[in-house]
């Protein structure tokens, strides 16, 4: 919770509330962006199942899996910096500006923050690794595809699936390492009015999480060792 | 200048609040960001209407004799995507809405204005893509963008007019999170949710739409400039692909979407109507009910635009169940607003003859709904002009009806000013009297098996075109009116009293146009909505204004 409300709000807790209706409002719309590709892997599972499963074997599943568990793991960390940012403004809201307990938490925090920062890097970094392994196998659809002939058309489309789903989930992991990164500089900084901007990233990168892992199943594991 | 008139402008408001652009441009007020978004679908709404109106030329002869082919499809496209998407969507929510909700509730602002003004900035980007694509020679898919045209085949700017479409759609979202938020967490000590104005219960079930339909249509235009540029696509046949698969996305969202433009219609003539007839509406709990009911099953009828398309037959026979299913409660509100005016005192003003236009012609578009959800019609019907006359009675008859009556009635409380009434009332005639000259012939020619979006047609339709275009010219007297009138009483009109119509609502217990902060009184009072003709009206409603309120 911040200090100070904003006037429109009548308390803090009103703020923090509105704030958090407000995210889940917006995360409602984030799944419902990933819907279409959703679908689309649907039915081209429907449509090429057998293509589809040659083409899984195709991705790095060793890879997919390290990266699972970064990601899970930073998300124990974003949780973990929540519960002291929130610590650290509950204090600095009962007791004076700057006691050394708060300190603690906002250094806890910012600490923690950086190394979901780490994480998110590793993970992007491990993506792009991966990325260019399939771009030398030529397994990027629109880049001089080849595939074995017979699975050839429902390989292609489970590449663009694959390359949009993990495309643009990319491109939130990159948003969401941003937006940790400023607040762990401004709560290194030793700023107690940041929790509830904590609290909200916090949410944003679990539903970030929280999409890979139904991505992971879909793209590396389903039908693998049919 | 009379006492009265330095009264007004000596009085503290949102308007006297700051005169610099700045103050406007970086104005975190939801009655000034209203007012930003008013003055731009103004312009994007006569620019889609120059665009009907060279159509409207073009068809007056069977020949092409004032545009080709591709310019025509260029227009009815510019047409379609400029009224959809940068007229009709934001209209009332993002004009009307941001400046009443607020008001409505009690509250003194949105619950996130800086998103709020962001919202009027994305809207803004969206549009100068639009005008960059007008520019630069326009784009001839048709509003649907329907692939494989728009991916494969055509060679017009449909990369930059997809990224407006996609840029705008963020705006309606922030504009709806904003509203959803609001309403939730803002209502002022004593607002319950069964007080509500139903103005206030439309824009909420329209949020909600939109934040969930608005991202489906995003992520489909991702992949429709993204099979453009590469070539490579999940729509593309020869990939494996499916054509109708686009088709799905794309109605799942432009369904609803048509109910995100008439939700807030209803919203507006649900408030007109009692205060016009003095009487509370008829059905409250029935008409909240209704609305939330068109928003759900609202989200599970967009097969109904693909009868023909191929899907399969089970599939149109559920869609077309579930479309009828929707008219029920439709149907509701009509019967509502109608047993609303029995035994009212009924006062023809010109919101009142507003709203009673959009009853009738909203009566009229939903009607003729039905026929095109009866799978076996359809067929027949299907891309003729009988869909053009059906969805324009909906969204002109029905949403730019509502909305101009909206901006008549809260025109006063908006700039402190009263309008012309006469030269009002004569607007609203020439639209009524206009538009069903336009569009009713367009039923009888879809009947007659006439097909939409050709620049020529067989010399038989001539006669029945000809009274819609000279319709067209009677409508746009009437569109350009209240555009002088309204502008001319912002700077010139009567000062306007708190509660010009007597109207109940918290919106008009303060000053016109209100304080910065929205209420002199940090808590306005609640009671009972609509609460028309159960005091003695005259008295009883002066009650509600600031100077005789009782504290």
């Amino acid at each position: 919770m911040s200090a100070a409300p904003l006037a429109h709000f009548d308390s803090a807790q009103r703020q923090y509330e509105s704030a958090t209706l407000g995210m889940w409002v917006f995360l409602a719309t984030e799944l419902m962006f990933f819907v279409p590709l959703f679908l689309a892997y649907a039915r081209g599972r429907v449509e090429f199942g057998d293509a589809f499963a040659a083409a899984r074997r195709h991705t790095d599943a060793a890879i997919g899996t390290v990266n699972t568990a970064i990601l899970l793991t930073s998300s124990l960390c974003v949780a973990i910096a929540v519960r002291s940012a929130m610590l650290a403004a509950e204090l600095s809201q009962t007791q004076g500006r700057h006691s050394a307990e708060i300190d603690r938490h906002l250094r806890a925090a910012s600490r923690f923050l950086w190394l979901t920062v780490l994480l998110g890097v590793l993970f992007l970094a491990l993506k792009a690794v991966e990325y260019r392994s399939e771009w030398a196998e030529h397994l990027v659809p629109w880049l001089d595809f080849r595939f074995a002939a017979d699975h050839r058309t429902g390989a292609g489309y489970f590449y663009l699936a694959y390359f949009a789903m993990t495309g643009v989930h990319a491109v939130h992991m990159i948003v969401g390492v941003s937006l940790v990164a400023t607040l762990a500089v401004r709560l290194g900084r030793g700023d107690a009015d940041r929790a509830n901007a904590v609290a909200m990233t916090g949410l944003y990168w679990h539903c970030i999480d929280a999409i890979w892992v139904f991505l992971y199943p879909l793209l590396y594991l389903v039908g693998r060792h049919a | 200048m009379s006492t009265d008139e330095s009264k007004v402008l000596d009085r503290p408001s949102y308007l006297r609040d700051g005169y610099t652009l700045r103050s406007w441009l970086l104005t975190r007020d939801h009655k000034r960001i209203a007012l930003l978004y008013m003055f731009s679908i103004t312009g994007f709404f006569f620019l889609g209407g120059a665009a009907a109106t060279i159509i409207r030329i073009e068809l007056m002869t069977p020949g092409a004799d004032l545009v080709d082919a591709r310019t025509y499809n260029e227009l009815f496209t510019a047409h379609g995507v400029i009224m959809v998407w940068f007229f009709l969507i934001p209209s009332i929510p993002a004009t009307l809405g941001n400046f009443l909700i607020p008001l409505m509730i009690g509250a003194q602002e949105v619950a996130f204005p800086r998103l709020n003004l962001a919202s009027w900035y994305v809207y803004t980007l969206g549009g100068i893509f639009v005008l960059i694509t007008l520019i630069a020679g326009g784009v001839d898919t048709g509003w649907t963008f329907y692939t494989p045209f728009s991916t494969l085949f055509s060679n017009s700017n449909v990369v930059l007019a997809v990224v407006g479409v996609f840029i705008v759609g963020f705006s309606s979202i922030f504009t709806g999170l904003n509203f959803i938020v609001t309403v939730h967490r803002l209502r002022a000590p004593g607002m319950t949710w069964f007080r509500l104005p139903l103005f206030v219960w439309a824009n909420y079930a329209t949020s909600l739409i939109v934040v969930l339909a608005t991202p489906v249509l995003a992520m489909t235009l991702v992949l429709i400039a993204f099979e453009r540029i590469t070539h490579v696509g999940i729509f593309d046949p020869s990939l494996g692909g499916d054509p109708i698969f686009f088709q799905h996305l794309f109605w799942f969202y432009s369904h609803p979407a048509v109910y995100i433009m008439v939700l807030p219609a209803m919203g507006v003539a649900s408030e007109i109507i009692p205060c016009f007839a003095r009487r509370p509406v008829f059905g409250y709990r029935a008409m909240t009910y209704a609305i939330m009911a068109i928003a759900v099953i609202g989200f599970l009828v967009w097969g109904h635009h693909m009868f023909v398309s191929g899907q399969s037959m089970y599939a149109s026979i559920v869609f077309s169940l579930l479309s009828f299913l929707v008219a029920i409660p439709s149907a509701v509100k009509v019967f509502n607003w109608t047993a609303t005016l029995y035994k009212g005192s009924i006062a023809l003003s010109s919101p009142m003859l507003y709203a009673l236009g959009f009853v009738g012609l909203f009566t009229i578009g939903g009607l003729t709904g039905l026929f095109l959800a009866a799978t076996a019609v359809d067929v027949h019907l299907t891309d003729t002009y009988f869909v053009v006359a059906h969805f324009h009675y909906i969204m002109v008859g029905g949403t730019v009806m509502a909305y101009l009556g909206g901006l008549h009635f809260w025109w006063p409380k908006i700039v402190g000013r009263m309008y012309p009434e006469t030269w009002a009332r004569i607007a609203a005639v020439s639209i009524f009297v206009g538009f069903n000259l336009t569009f009713f012939p367009q039923y009888i020619l879809g009947s007659l098996g006439m097909p939409r979006r050709y620049h020529t047609y067989a010399p038989q339709y001539q006669l029945l075109n000809d009274f819609s275009s000279l319709g067209a010219g009677v409508m746009a007297i009437g569109y350009v009116l209240p555009l002088a009138y309204l502008l001319y009483a912002m700077l010139r009109g009567q000062p306007a009293p708190p509660n010009p119509w007597n109207a109940a609502g918290l919106e008009w217990q303060t000053s016109s146009p209100p304080p910065q902060q929205n209420f002199d009184r940090t808590t306005p009072a609640v009671g009972e909505p609509y609460d028309y003709g159960r005091s003695t009206p005259a008295q009883g409603q002066g009650a509600r204004t600031p100077e005789g309120a009782q504290s």
